[in-house]
């Protein structure tokens, strides 16, 4: 493992800065150390009085891809948002790779790629342009930066759409942008909520293979979220379901439904531990998910 | 391949000093890259200043009814105001793009890359300071060819570039401030055209402070737009009772007070 340790050594007078200064020392990741991508214990996060997350346990071994499942409003997206360090851990313990979101936001940081459940570019700058920025962001060096962000763009199979404005691609490109842009630092966990949400079929058919494919080609950590039973299934080495606020179910796909018998579904699952529906009441998709995503904006 | 070679992200840290340096200089690189793809805003925005130089400004310079201190002409006198306006209402509703960003969910993003809220404010406030650069640039050439007398000097000019910069990054901080107070673009919209009128005419953009009432005079001391434009006065007119060291000083600490209060504003638009 090749992390070249340059004048980022130095002591610094930011707090962050022991932690993030090389995320390869400190992570012993070659021998027993963090085996462990991600580990939530006893997460709680409240709006206001409404309870969204409500006390969870999770834990994520490197390489895996694991899932989120639940209908809107299980508390998915308030988890990630925890996760990441956009919503402050108020209850609870959260790490990634060793890291505490609480104390070492930054470092967490700089491990993550995130791609929000909403299309999210800059329409007035083109596809190139886009990944560039975050790479920048990152602070991937100057020398690597051009084949780290051509690298992504190919990975995404944005290559030829590269140097045409991000405001003409279509839904499925922008996602696979978007995903171009947390891949371009290489991320030790790569957070997709919601990643195929508002695509056509076709489209969600190329995120999904263009996941498959990196986690063949790299072996990185996956977190998403999702309320499709075929893309958890499809994708998840292990999925948590998740129901107002609690984890229900955790196991891999085939043991969860294997417990309920054969030719069983993962709705079947859903619907045994919960009593409910996975696609939830609202058939709504994105309006639905906006309406909650506002009121959680107001009360908190 | 082993898991572990790839799972170790590229990017490192590079120390808080190189830092802030480098998000500020990213923000700037990502304006110009805007600025390259779209050009009419620049052209649009003019229009303004023009209007300003071409008619206000030959108009009261004819009929002289504004008294202009060391025998300058009143559009000799009047430029440097109209200079930091264009900047001014450039900047004001600078919010509303972080807005925008909030609303395309691009904020959000840019909020769990490793960048400090205040570098993410410093940076974008520097970018509008370069598109209030740009506006200058417009101006200036429009004040030599109807042969307004300016400094040539380059330290001058490149120190009046400076002094629109940190105007305008003042400004900008204070409508990102708004912004993460009112959330809205259309609030904010509002509250932008209800600042930007009294900041310009309480200012000593259009007329010496010595002809104000005693409380206009009061407001100016305290409108940063007014040590902006004593600063471009000092610097391209020459004007004697400049302090532009002064000007200097009281725009960076107006900067400072600005990325405090934005940056500890600005996670409420991630919410």
């Amino acid at each position: 493992m090749t992390v070249p340790s340059g004048p980022s050594n130095s002591p610094s007078p930011s707090s962050e800065s022991p932690a993030s200064e090389s995320p390869a020392s400190e992570a012993p990741a070659s021998s027993s150390g963090f085996r462990v991508a991600l580990e939530v214990r006893g997460l709680r996060h409240r709006f206001g009085d409404f309870v969204a997350v409500d006390g969870i346990d999770l834990s994520i071994n490197r390489g895996e891809v694991f899932g989120l499942l639940g209908p809107n409003g299980a508390g998915k997206t308030t988890t990630i948002r925890v996760v990441n360090t956009l919503l402050p851990l108020e209850e609870g313990t959260v790490e990634v790779l060793g890291r505490d979101v609480r104390r070492q936001p930054m470092a967490v940081r700089r491990l993550l790629g995130y791609v929000p459940q909403q299309l999210s570019i800059e329409a007035a700058l083109s596809g190139r342009e886009n990944v560039s920025w975050f790479a920048r962001l990152f602070d991937v060096p100057r020398a690597e930066r051009r084949e780290r962000v051509d690298d992504a763009l190919a990975a995404m199979g944005l290559a030829e759409a590269a140097n045409r404005m991000a405001g003409t691609y279509s839904g499925g490109m922008i996602r696979r942008l978007e995903l171009a842009q947390a891949l371009v630092n290489r991320p030790s966990l790569l957070v997709l909520d919601e990643p195929t949400v508002g695509l056509d079929p076709v489209a969600r058919d190329g995120v999904w293979q263009r996941v498959e494919e990196l986690r063949q080609a790299t072996g990185m950590t996956v977190l998403l979220t999702t309320h499709y039973m075929e893309e958890a299934d499809a994708l998840c080495d292990r999925v948590a379901l998740m129901h107002l606020g609690r984890v229900r179910a955790e196991g891999t796909p085939r043991a969860l439904k294997d417990e309920l018998g054969p030719g069983s579904t993962l709705e079947d699952v859903f619907r045994r531990h919960t009593g409910g529906s996975l696609e939830g009441d609202d058939k709504g998709g994105l309006r639905a998910i906006r309406t909650t995503r506002r009121t959680a904006g107001r009360v908190g | 391949m082993s898991v572990d070679a790839v799972s170790v992200p590229i990017g490192r840290d590079v120390g808080v000093w190189r830092r802030f340096p480098n998000r500020v200089y990213t923000f700037c690189l990502i304006e110009v890259q805007k600025l390259r793809h779209d050009r009419t805003e620049l052209l649009t925005r003019a229009v303004q200043p023009v209007l300003w130089l071409l008619i206000y400004g030959e108009t009261f310079n004819r009929i002289h009814a504004i008294p202009v201190p060391d025998g300058q002409s009143y559009l000799e006198f009047l430029t440097p105001g109209i200079i930091a306006q264009s900047g001014l209402f450039v900047a004001i509703f600078y919010g509303i793009q972080i807005i925008w960003e909030r609303d395309a969910g691009v904020l959000t993003k840019l909020l769990v890359t490793p960048t400090p809220r205040s570098a993410l404010i410093l940076g974008k406030s520097f970018a509008a300071g370069i598109r209030a650069m740009a506006q200058v640039v417009v101006v200036l050439v429009l004040a030599a060819i109807i042969g307004v007398n300016l400094s040539g000097n380059p330290l001058n000019i490149i120190g009046s570039f400076a002094v629109v910069l940190l105007g305008a990054a003042f400004f900008s901080c204070l409508s990102m401030t708004v912004a993460g107070v009112v959330l809205k673009r259309d609030r904010l919209m509002g509250i932008g055209q209800m600042i930007t009128m009294p900041l310009f005419f309480a200012s000593n953009a259009l007329y010496p402070v010595t002809i104000m009432p005693g409380w206009l005079q009061v407001v100016s001391k305290i409108n940063p737009l007014s040590y902006e434009v004593d600063a471009l006065r000092g610097m391209l007119t020459g004007l004697s009772t400049a302090h532009v060291g002064l000007d200097f000083a009281v725009l960076i600490g107006w900067v400072i007070v600005g990325v405090v209060a934005s940056s500890s504003l600005v996670s409420r638009l991630a919410r």
